[in-house]
């Protein structure tokens, strides 16, 4: 399966990265290549075989329902490029 | 043209665990910003999700309560898109094998039938920030104290057919969650939001029209009135030779005008695959069982048994079963009054009544539950009338006695059930009016019937309200002869 620029540069909006010229050219062949290698694992009989969600053969551990967090907010927030009132600010989103 | 609504319903459930569905940081309502956000809820790099065993107990409860299909291996996946109020770039939610499965909830129609709502599935999600738009010198405000809620969103096939069946849809899912226990039912404070979708199709057409989607409609009167609003605005639309976009609308409750929020042109395309830093979650047969044994009556049953055990109508069975407070509520005064048909009405009356004129739910009557059985116990032994009884209930909620015993105590309100006392009363009214006396004893007997109502509403002044309307009569009717 080839994969066309207009999808890289699809994905790419949607990851939100910006690419150069070059590296859509090169995305878009290294992209196309790796799918080749799917085509290949496509051809594989699965029949019969659950599809896998995890490698890891192991069911996911639960935790009891208690509370074990404390309010870090000052020390979260110094990593934060802007705060007002414990919020956290960010460039203005209107729906 | 005859039309016909299509509507279907998402809602988003936030369950009433104490932390979140995947941090120990405390769920509490109304905290300050950003002082119940832990790391993880934060997406910092190198923290990693760990389930809420609670969480999916809520979920799988939800499942046994609509008698749905529970997926014993469910798998949690990405759902990738950017917005400030999801720190991680992702929700983690559920896709292609969510928890809950196929099931169904049952509704009443007008007509007394039963109509079958089928629920498509059920998945367990985090819920998301919250934005604050107001001017932060051009930039917006993010509290994070609500990211990691867990959440259900339960999702309905398209199975109703006007905006009263869904709201009866919707108020029958809030009795269902509240009474399971795995959500408080607090709308206003967004723990139920429903999102509707709506098409509308000429009556008798198969093919489904193109749908559009009004989102977080949290209270049943909102709800109501988006839907109405949709369809009329799809109808006219179309007879005036448009088209329904599909796309996203945004209803205020406020101004009761809804407007377009972003068409679905650049369809979303979330890349979902399963969540690598968690593992499938296995529901062990022993778990499903467990909670099997411990599930509450669940508000069909209740209404049932309200019918069969306590003898109440249709009506009033399911009024009061359809909420679990006051179902409890009127359980509680019922036991202590000793007479369920009597509860039933103070109830959905008087109680009901001063509760709306107050702005007050049922949880924060200043009258309990048997407190006002102590009440209609009075009622029943004939020690006060109902008359009597709507001052000593102002009483109580005045806070002026804490029982009723108290209050017709202190106020001397019990009912006079002594004959001479009556007779005695009766004999003034009498001398007062001989007028009247000499009037009634002309008339005939036809005439009679209506014309003790004047002597009975005179002897009911004279006492205060406190002569026992029977006897009155009684003895009225013997001494005019």
């Amino acid at each position: 399966m080839a994969i066309d620029r207009s999808t890289v540069e699809s994905v790419a909006h949607l990851a939100r990265l910006s690419i150069s010229e070059d590296e859509v050219r090169q995305t878009t062949e290294q992209i196309t290549a790796i799918m080749g290698l799917i085509d290949e694992m496509q051809a594989v009989d699965t029949n019969g075989i659950d599809p896998l969600a995890h490698p890891l053969d192991a069911v996911q551990r639960l935790r009891a329902d208690e509370v074990t967090e404390s309010n870090q907010r000052e020390k979260l927030q110094n990593n934060a490029p802007a705060t007002e009132d414990g919020l956290f600010l960010v460039p203005k989103v209107i729906e | 043209m005859q039309w016909e609504a299509v509507i279907g319903l998402e809602i988003h459930v936030q369950l009433a665990t104490k932390t979140k569905i995947f941090s120990g940081a405390s769920t509490a309502f109304g905290a300050e910003a950003n002082t119940q956000a832990c790391a993880v809820d934060l997406g910092l790099p190198g923290t990693l999700p760990v389930v809420n065993d609670e969480a999916i107990n809520m979920a799988l409860k939800f499942g046994l309560g609509i008698d749905a299909e529970i997926n014993k291996i469910n798998v949690f996946e990405r759902k990738n898109y950017f917005y400030p109020d999801l720190p991680k770039g992702y929700q983690t939610t559920q896709l292609e094998k969510p928890i809950v499965g196929a099931g169904h909830v049952d509704i009443p129609q007008e007509d007394g039938t039963l109509h079958r709502v089928r629920i498509h599935h059920a998945h367990l999600e985090e819920d998301a920030g919250k934005s604050l738009h107001e001017d932060f010198h051009g930039m917006s405000g993010i509290d994070l104290n609500r990211a990691g809620t867990p959440l259900i969103e339960i999702v309905t096939e398209p199975d109703m057919r006007n905006a009263k069946q869904a709201v009866a849809f919707a108020r029958k899912l809030h009795a269902i969650v509240t009474t399971l226990g795995i959500c408080d039912g607090e709308m206003a404070q967004g723990s139920m939001r429903f999102d509707v979708n709506v098409s509308v199709r000429p009556m008798g057409q198969e093919e489904l029209g193109t749908r559009t989607e009004t989102k977080n409609l949290n209270s049943f009167k909102f709800m109501e009135r988006a839907i109405n609003k949709e369809i009329e605005r799809q109808i006219e639309l179309i007879e005036d030779g448009g088209t329904v976009i599909q796309e996203t609308r945004l209803y205020n409750g406020d101004t009761d005008v809804a407007r377009s929020m972003r068409s679905k042109e650049e369809a979303n395309d979330y890349r979902y695959f399963p969540c690598p830093d968690l593992l499938p979650v296995v529901i062990e047969d022993s778990r499903l069982e467990k909670l099997r044994a411990d599930m509450p009556e669940m508000p069909e049953a209740r209404k049932a048994r309200f019918i069969s055990d306590l003898g109440l109508g249709d009506y009033d069975a399911e009024v009061l079963s359809g909420e679990v407070t006051t179902a409890n509520y009127f359980e509680a005064s019922a036991k202590a009054g000793g007479d369920a048909k009597l509860a039933a009405n103070w109830v959905m009356g008087e109680l009901a009544k001063t509760l709306n004129q107050n702005d007050l739910e049922i949880k924060d009557s200043p009258v309990s539950a048997e407190v006002l059985g102590g009440l209609i116990a009075r009622i029943k032994d004939n020690t006060i009338s109902g008359k009597i009884a709507k001052q000593v209930f102002e009483a109580l909620w005045k806070g002026e006695g804490s029982t009723a015993d108290e209050i017709i105590e202190k106020k001397g309100l019990k009912q006079v059930t002594d004959t001479g006392a009556i007779e005695a009363i009766i004999d003034e009214v009498l001398a007062n009016n001989p007028a009247q006396v000499e009037q009634y004893k002309a008339a005939d007997e036809a005439k009679r019937g209506k014309m003790v109502g004047f002597f009975v509403g005179q002897t009911m002044k004279a006492s205060k309200g406190k002569a026992n309307p029977g006897m009155v009569n009684q003895l009225l009717k013997k001494k005019l002869g």
